[in-house]
């Protein structure tokens, strides 16, 4: 694998890389053959984001022949490379990108003023393919918004703030700070912006609806298309499926799929009490299987080839597979409705990382060609246990 | 200047007195060698040298020439003392250190001798503090022998491009690695850190590189953590040269201008971390 970046497009991959960081702690890397994916995820798997910069963006890229090479690495020594941001189109200008087989290194050379040169050797580990599974194009509401008019918007909530609910009717979309149901009435200050249809250069709704998502990996996003200055866009169905933030331009895209909280608290109290009186399911042909829409389930699935690797044809990716991962979710939760009340484990769940709790987790296919499929098999069942919740309480 | 309407009389009991129109030229060099509380001060006619030490492998010096000073005026040939820097700075800044351009800090330092204290008057918008900081037994700074004629390798870079490569240095890394060499890759810094490691190349004909002269390949590590603050040195600096001598020791000095355009230098001397192969 060599890539090549040259003058401004540096600083988009820079910028790309820092909104990444902002979701979590490891960058996977992926060549493919229409292009580099950068991806990254959370650690509860409530939030995912994928970086795909196509050819053409690159003055040279030539991927490795004969085999697919994917890898993860710390996203924190990738943010070192372009470490010095702001100053970072004045001063580089050529970036390589090179990967070392036999060293296991991926080196990034960056080429700047005064005949400086910079070389970063970075260890990396193998990984699985990670691919969130979504399908922002059936969603019931889409919106497209320059990005300085979200920008504007999430200014006035405080950086302390973790969530905002977003709520849309035929001509309007209003921002508001998340409240807890827990937090003392006194105590709490609601902010809301209203926006008109007319602010958008796209706003088309469906289904009137609300949603809550955390606000951290939104202005991630927004930091990127702000400095690229592309425009954002938005689709969601309603409470409880994914939020789809997506940025695209001839030569990439980017998209940002974060966890939404059910509608209602309280009904969402009743819901795991009984999961059958559920508002009905997604018409996706997955979600048909998951007994909580609000459940955004998580899955590592074999794809049956090399072709599911595309976001659409992962989310209708095996669906033997699917099922089975659907089965381990829905154990899970019986388990908990079981011992909902008082078992320890909630209490920590509680305690310690309560968006874990409320947004679950997203649901992931970990899509592998056929040719490794039997020898990254144990793998595969370790991922299963780690859309556990129990499992990443062990973690803690 | 309401400072320096004090009598004669008073100071003729002083053997060091020094006095500066804004504190902050002082201060600000002070800052670039605080790695440690213990600072020995040499007082020649010649000027002020301010020593700080750290585990007998780093010497950090500011020199600040008489000529720097509004007053100087010193009774002996060699004046030394040791003071605690960290509240000397405390002093100096005793009214916010304010960078407010036509306020500053008029300040009048002066010393008895041995077992007086330091005496600091210091003057703003009327108001005039005095402190007295006790002084302590002198140590005698580490000589590292050092001495120009034993420099195998030398460069003198503009500090902007040190700055960046500075504050980019991975600090996981335990050491910074200097390799200096007639040919490639002629001045490289590289880190060896938990995710990887680096290499900063400056090739010798860049535009910030004022001078190189190097003789022989050089590569010797030294601590990451001794280095460290050096980079309050390099923030201020404008010039920076970087030497090593046949032992692989390190001497960077730095050339620091102030507002007024007064030169003042600091310079670091550190032992090398181990022995490293030459390839």
């Amino acid at each position: 694998m060599h890539c090549v970046v040259t003058g401004g497009n540096v600083k988009v991959l820079a910028k790309a890389v820092h909104s990444l960081s902002r979701i979590g702690d490891e960058l996977y890397v992926e060549p493919q053959e229409d292009g580099l994916a950068l991806r990254s995820v959370n650690s509860s798997r409530s939030a995912y984001a994928c970086f795909l910069f196509a050819p053409l963006f690159f003055s040279r890229y030539s991927i490795p022949n004969g085999h697919t090479f994917r890898c993860k690495m710390a996203i924190k020594s990738v943010q070192a490379v372009f470490r010095s941001l702001a100053t970072l189109e004045k001063t580089v200008e050529k970036c390589h990108i090179e990967l070392d087989e036999q060293k296991d290194r991926l080196t990034f050379t960056l080429h700047c003023k005064h005949g400086l040169l910079k070389t970063h050797n970075l260890s990396f580990q193998d990984s699985e393919s990670l691919q969130a599974v979504f399908d922002k194009d059936s969603c019931a509401n889409v919106f497209r918004a320059q990005p300085r008019l979200l920008v504007d918007t999430v200014v006035h909530f405080p950086a302390s703030l973790e969530e905002v609910t977003v709520s849309v009717s035929d001509e309007r979309m209003w921002v508001r700070n998340h409240v807890e149901e827990e937090a003392e009435q006194s105590k709490v200050m609601l902010t809301e912006l209203c926006l008109a249809s007319d602010e958008f250069d796209h706003f088309a709704v469906k289904a009137h609806s609300s949603i809550t998502f955390c606000l951290k990996e939104l202005r991630g996003l927004l930091v990127f298309a702000e400095s690229t200055g592309l425009p954002v866009s938005m689709y969601f169905d309603e409470p409880g499926s994914p939020v789809v933030l997506s940025v695209t331009d001839s030569v990439l895209e980017g998209n940002f799929v974060l966890a939404t909280l059910s509608e209602d608290p309280n009904l969402r109290k009743n819901n795991s009490k009984g999961a059958h009186t559920q508002p009905p399911p997604p018409p996706d042909d997955f979600m048909n299987d998951d007994i909580d829409s609000y459940l955004i389930a998580m899955d590592t699935s074999i794809a049956p080839g090399p072709s599911a690797t595309g976001p659409s044809t992962a989310s209708l990716a095996d669906s033997t597979c699917s099922k089975q991962s659907a089965a381990a979710t829905l154990r899970t939760k019986t388990h908990r409705e079981e011992e909902e009340e008082n078992t320890e484990e909630d209490e920590t769940d509680d305690s310690e990382r309560p968006p874990n709790k409320k947004f679950r987790s997203l649901f992931f296919g970990s899509v592998l060609p056929l040719s490794s499929q039997m020898s990254t098999q144990p793998v595969m069942c370790q991922e299963v246990l780690a859309s556990d919740s129990e499992d990443e309480s062990q973690v803690e | 200047m309401p400072l320096s309407t004090q009598s004669q009389s008073d100071d003729e009991q002083y053997v060091l007195v020094a006095s500066l129109d804004n504190a902050r030229h002082l201060s600000n060099i002070l800052k670039a060698i605080t790695f440690k509380d213990h600072a020995i001060f040499t007082a020649t006619p010649n000027g002020l040298k301010v020593t700080v030490e750290d585990s007998k492998c780093l010497q950090a010096n500011a020199f600040i020439q008489a000529e720097i000073f509004q007053e100087y005026t010193i009774k002996e040939d060699l004046v030394g003392f040791q003071i605690n820097l960290t509240v000397l700075l405390d002093c100096l800044n005793i009214f916010g250190g304010s960078t407010v351009p036509g306020v500053s800090t008029a300040l009048r330092m002066c010393y008895r001798g041995y077992g007086y204290p330091l005496t600091l008057f210091l003057e703003e918008a009327g108001v005039v503090t005095v402190c007295k900081i006790n002084t302590q037994e002198p140590e005698e700074p580490i000589d590292f022998e050092f001495c120009s004629s034993n420099v195998t390798n030398k460069v003198i870079l503009q500090s902007e491009s040190l700055k960046e490569a500075f504050s980019e240095l991975d600090m996981t890394s335990e050491v910074l690695q200097i390799t200096m060499s007639p040919s490639q890759p002629y001045f490289r810094l590289s880190t060896f850190g938990n995710s990887g490691n680096a290499h900063y190349d400056y090739s010798k004909d860049s535009d910030m590189m004022e001078l190189f002269r190097c003789t022989k390949t050089q590569t010797n590590r030294y601590k990451m953590s001794l280095l460290k603050p050096s980079t309050k040195a390099l923030a201020l600096s404008c010039k920076v040269s970087v030497r090593t001598d046949g032992r692989g020791f390190l001497s960077l000095q730095y050339l620091v201008r102030n507002d007024d355009g007064q030169i003042c230098f600091v310079e670091y001397y550190c032992c090398p971390d181990e022995e490293v192969e030459e390839d």
